[in-house]
């Protein structure tokens, strides 16, 4: 193997070194991502849809705040927002999760998250034909009433595709939090690997990290896909009443591909 | 249902006063009086753009009148401290388009506002929403979603639906205008059994033979003025204004 090869290789690909950090990237790495990067997709979809139901709302002192939000957390490098948010509400301080790094960095990731999903939803809410809401207000149903069983769930599933794009960066994103510094319990996946790294002098721990990351990511946009897919064909998940409904029959999705 | 419905026999369902409508500098409807009585039908008919759908839709609120009012059962619904939301829930509605939930069931479509505003616990919706399938003639497709119904059975569940809330005034916007051909007659169907049983109901229509047939009374509209009304035999056989008689010519 010629040198220049071959240093690439030891460089990114030492098996040995790959081995020695898939174990912790596995015991504390994964579970310390998963965490940071389901709590932010839980609270940035909350602040997501909350700001939807503002932006699209008829009232100015409702969408003219949630425009200001938006433009403001969408325009900031992430980076910023993690360093101001991590490291200046401490210094200013406003310790409100004490000297923990992680409500903060979750906290940030959120408020960032927040903003690009809500301009999803609204456009999947305004996506919705008006025809639907008038239906709804015809039958007595309040305009909260209507959007919360009526206009929401068929605006979600339009834009379920692009909020996995936002679920996916979640996770990458997870990883600023090393930026607010960590104890060594609580490093996540690229920590472990950039300490890793730092010690050894060799990238072969990232690539590990790196992996763990897709394995991660991967799953997730095709388990989001292939609900998609569900719900267009079948429509048998019922997000409105947050309860699963049984899949449909093999035989009924075949007549409907057929279609 | 309840005690409070049986109102005198004197007051009419709807009555609609000096009713004007302006979309900005576009005058729509220039004062409209219609009165339509309890357990009548009541046909609107006019050329496109005439103000027809909009009179319908200003009759549940869809759209704010400009001025004048909309008078339901005795109560000026355009009044301010009105709760707009019951008065509409007493109003049924069918649409051009049907406007059915796509994302939820046939069944879950007329449980929804029986559940939401009305209070039924699920048992009890489905009971009703099934009976009213039945008297639709759907009992077959509770489970189906409306996008594997043909357009003539998607407005027979949207019939059902506003029939389940057991509404004092049925408003019908063109029904049969977006369907087949051989799929309007199904729906005619069930809106001629409704007027044999004494539903009230207001229907903007192009099938000037449902509305020579069935209605009670024929309200023909112009530019927004109501220029002539009256039983369907007067209307259609001897129709007063120029412009009923020209409309006329173009439609029969």
């Amino acid at each position: 193997m010629p040198t220049g090869l071959h240093n690439f290789f030891h460089t990114f690909f030492d098996l040995h070194q790959i081995a020695d950090v898939f174990p912790s990237l596995l015991s504390d790495g994964l579970l310390n991502t998963l965490e940071i990067s389901a709590l932010a997709i839980v609270f940035g979809t909350t602040i997501g849809m909350t700001l939807a139901t503002f932006l699209v709302s008829r009232r100015w002192y409702l969408r003219a705040p949630a425009r200001v939000y938006v433009d403001i957390f969408r325009g900031l490098p992430i980076i910023v927002t993690v360093m101001m948010i991590g490291l200046g509400l401490p210094i200013a301080g406003l310790r409100v999760f004490g000297r923990n790094s992680y409500p903060y960095a979750i906290l940030a990731l959120a408020l960032v998250s927040g903003a690009y999903m809500s301009e999803i939803f609204r456009s999947g809410i305004q996506s919705v034909d008006r025809g639907q809401m008038e239906a709804a207000r015809s039958l007595g149903l309040s305009y909260l009433g209507a959007m919360r069983r009526v206009i929401v769930p068929q605006g979600v599933r339009r834009v379920l595709p692009a909020l996995t794009n936002q679920f996916v960066a979640m996770v990458k994103d997870s990883s600023l939090v090393y930026l607010l510094g960590l104890l060594a319990s609580q490093r996540e996946l690229f920590s472990i690997a950039k300490d890793t790294t730092f010690q050894t002098g060799n990238l072969s721990a990232l690539t590990a990290a790196g992996l763990v990351y897709l394995a991660i990511t991967i799953p997730l946009t095709h388990t989001v896909n292939l609900l998609d897919r569900r719900m267009r064909e079948g429509g048998a998940v019922r997000l409105a009443d947050g309860a699963t409904a049984a899949a449909p029959s093999l035989q009924l999705l075949g007549t409907q591909e057929g279609r | 249902m309840s005690v409070s419905l049986e109102t005198s026999v004197e007051v009419p369902a709807v009555a609609v006063v000096d009713l004007w409508k302006r979309f900005g500098e576009h005058t729509v409807l220039r004062g409209v009086n219609l009165q339509v009585d309890r357990g009548k039908t009541v046909c609107l008919i006019g050329a496109s753009g005439s103000g027809k759908s909009t009179l319908l839709r200003c009759m549940n609120l869809l759209e704010q009148p400009t001025s004048g009012s909309v008078i339901l059962d005795g109560l000026d619904i355009t009044g301010r401290d009105v709760d707009i939301d019951t008065v509409r829930s007493h109003i049924g509605m069918v649409f051009q388009q049907f406007n059915l939930f796509p994302h939820m069931t046939v069944l879950r479509n007329i449980t929804l506002a029986l559940r939401e505003v009305r209070g039924f616990n699920k048992v009890d919706a489905e009971e009703i929403a099934r009976a009213k399938l039945a008297d639709v003639g759907l009992t077959a497709y509770v489970k189906h979603r409306p996008g594997q119904l043909s357009g003539g059975q998607q407005q027979r569940v949207a019939i059902a639906r506003s029939l389940a809330m057991e509404p004092k005034v049925m408003l019908f916007d063109e029904p049969t205008s977006a369907l087949d051909p051989e799929l309007v007659k199904g729906v005619l169907d069930i809106m001629r059994q409704l007027a044999l049983r004494d539903m009230t109901m207001v229907v903007v229509t192009h099938e000037m033979g449902f509305a020579r047939e069935v209605a009670d009374h024929v309200a023909f509209l112009d530019e927004g003025v109501l220029i002539e009304q009256g039983p369907p035999s007067a209307v259609f056989e001897r129709p007063r204004s120029d412009r009923l008689r020209s409309f006329l010519s173009q439609v029969l």
